[in-house]
């Protein structure tokens, strides 16, 4: 049980009258990088969403089922949404930092916490910045805009604002679906360095890139998931017809 | 056929652009050429500086300064009371307010700004001036803290639906980001849309005190008409443009009062001129 970090039981998701999720059961264990595959408008992100609870900023949205993580039902209206959020990070397909320089975006993090102490950011804005690589690079600017900086490099720093939360989990909606080759990477480099010490969920288009940084994969088709298993056992020994002619190429 | 329609239409259109432009160019050169006259025989720094506005003692005295005060006063009034409530209202019908409220709110605020001025002086004659003199014990209620008021409420239109505008032009990503990141709705707002759409609140704000720098009708009904330096909030003022209205009807033309008013009319102008540019600035300032 405690391997698993999210349990996700009968889950449906309407968007007004039109169901986008139905009926998913996934288990996602801690540690581990799962991807999420799946043709366009399957639902691979309004899954993603329901873990931190972003849906609820969609207007319309209604959800039926369970989502545990570390066993405590999250949709539960009960829910302390701000921590949920802190503990559950997400990083998003254009990478997003604020209008603001390199240290206060990472800086937001913390203020948005009640962190005041000026030495105790300062910490964490290196330490942060350490850990996506971007320190060595970025250590001389800290103060210059962060829109200045390249996309992947904006994406890191995206990363690193999100880890300074001390997230759990962290959800990465395409996170590389706007960087170029070897942006993409370098990325996905550094998703085998975080995975020893967070969950991660993975969204993805790219298949080479799922089968490549993932352990685990669930593919999604019209907003049911139709197979979930070990990463090697999807690629190369579907169990569904359906995920083989996906993975083949043949539609999506 | 139709090219010598289109033709006909273009040149239309450009006529009339032109003849707009002429006509700016027209009443500027006249507001100019009136306005200028008077330093023939007036010095430019007694008009600004001096401080007693006696147009038509013999020998009159043409010193603005109780009337520029004025104008500082109660525009300063305006802007301490309408800044913070139009922005604030701003925020609230942008980010806060859930569909229905914002409906209404928007439509009250539409509705303020269809009220002509003459009626919003009216109004605050018969309401807000008894009001003012009993609550604060003063000898009259028209003074400059009630012009504040009432022209406050003038500036808000305006104010509001610009800064509206402005936070609306902050990108969803932010708010995303942000939300994503643990932040509450307070913390959303005054960490990344405020600063976001800094620049357009600014334009809002400056373009709200442009309504009030020109604003006529009410302020005369409203703030005593004494053309003498405030002392506090609570004294009677007059404002320029107030002056302007009151006195015109009955100043000679071409005497030395008649040229005297055109002359605040430039005052005005510069002020207005740049109010405006100072709000464009802001409006088209690009991050
Ligand atoms: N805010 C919304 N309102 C209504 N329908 C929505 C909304 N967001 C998504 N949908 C619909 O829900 C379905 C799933 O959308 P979702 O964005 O989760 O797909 P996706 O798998 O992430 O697609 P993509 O690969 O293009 O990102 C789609 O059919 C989409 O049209
Ligand atoms: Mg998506």
């Amino acid at each position: 049980m405690s391997q698993y970090k999210i349990n996700v039981t009968k889950l449906n998701l309407w968007y007004k009258d039109f169901q986008a999720l139905k009926d998913i059961n996934l288990s996602i264990k801690s540690n581990l990088i799962t991807a999420i595959i799946g043709p366009s408008g399957c639902g691979k992100s309004t899954l993603l969403r329901t873990f931190n609870r972003m849906n609820d900023l969609i207007e319309g949205v209604r959800i039926k089922g369970e989502v545990l993580i570390d066993g405590e039902n999250i949709l539960d209206s009960k829910i302390d949404l701000l921590s949920l959020r802190k503990k559950v990070g997400m990083v998003f397909q254009r990478p997003n930092p604020f209008a603001l320089s390199i240290f206060e975006n990472i800086a937001f993090s913390l203020r948005i916490q009640g962190i005041k102490d000026k030495k105790k950011i300062e910490t964490f804005v290196e330490k942060s910045l350490k850990s996506v690589f971007l320190w060595d690079e970025l250590k001389d600017k800290l103060k210059s805009s962060a829109l200045s900086l390249s996309l992947e490099q904006k994406q890191r720093l995206c990363i690193a604002r999100t880890l300074v939360t001390m997230p759990e989990v962290i959800l990465m909606d395409e996170p590389c679906s706007s960087l170029d080759p070897l942006a993409t990477l370098k990325i996905e480099e550094l998703l085998q360095y975080l995975k020893k010490d967070y969950t991660i969920v993975i969204v993805t288009h790219n298949m080479q890139q799922a089968s490549r940084v993932s352990d685990e994969t669930g593919f999604m088709l019209l907003g049911e998931l139709i197979e979930f298993g070990p990463t090697k056992e999807i690629f190369t020994n579907p169990k569904d017809k359906r995920t083989e002619d996906y993975i083949s190429g043949r539609f999506g | 056929m139709s090219k010598i329609k289109e033709f006909i239409i273009e040149k239309i259109i450009f006529l009339c652009g032109i003849i707009t432009i002429v006509f700016i160019i027209l009443i500027f050169l006249f507001l100019l050429k009136e306005g200028l006259s008077l330093f023939k025989s007036v010095r430019i720094f007694e008009f600004i500086f001096g401080k007693n506005w006696y147009p038509i003692s013999e020998p009159p005295q043409f010193g603005i300064l109780p009337l520029i005060l004025g104008s500082l006063l109660v525009t300063l009034g305006a802007g301490i009371i309408s800044i913070p409530v139009g922005i604030g209202c701003a925020i609230f019908i942008a980010e806060v307010a859930p569909r229905w409220l914002k409906d209404i709110l928007k439509a009250f605020i539409e509705l303020l700004a269809a009220i002509p001025s003459v009626v919003l002086g009216f109004i605050g004659m018969v309401t807000l001036v008894p009001f003012v003199k009993n609550f604060f014990g003063l000898p009259t209620g028209l003074t400059a803290f009630t012009g504040s008021i009432m022209l406050a409420f003038m500036a808000m239109p305006t104010m509001v639906s610009i800064a509206e505008d402005a936070l609306y032009a902050v990108p969803y990503t932010y708010k995303e980001a942000a939300y994503a990141l643990g932040a509450s709705r307070w913390q959303t707002i005054y960490r990344v849309i405020i600063p976001g759409a800094f620049s357009g609140i600014l334009a809002a704000i400056m373009l709200g005190i442009g309504r009030v720098v020109g604003e006529t009708m009410a302020v005369m009904m409203l703030t005593g008409n004494s053309a003498r330096i405030p002392q506090s909030f609570f004294d009677p003022v007059r404002t320029l443009t107030a002056t302007i209205a009151n006195e015109m009807g009955e100043a000679v033309v071409g005497s030395q009062h008649y040229f005297a008013l055109f002359s605040i009319g430039i005052v005005l102008f510069i002020i207005s001129f740049f109010v405006n540019i100072t709000a464009d600035i802001f409006m088209h300032h690009k991050k």
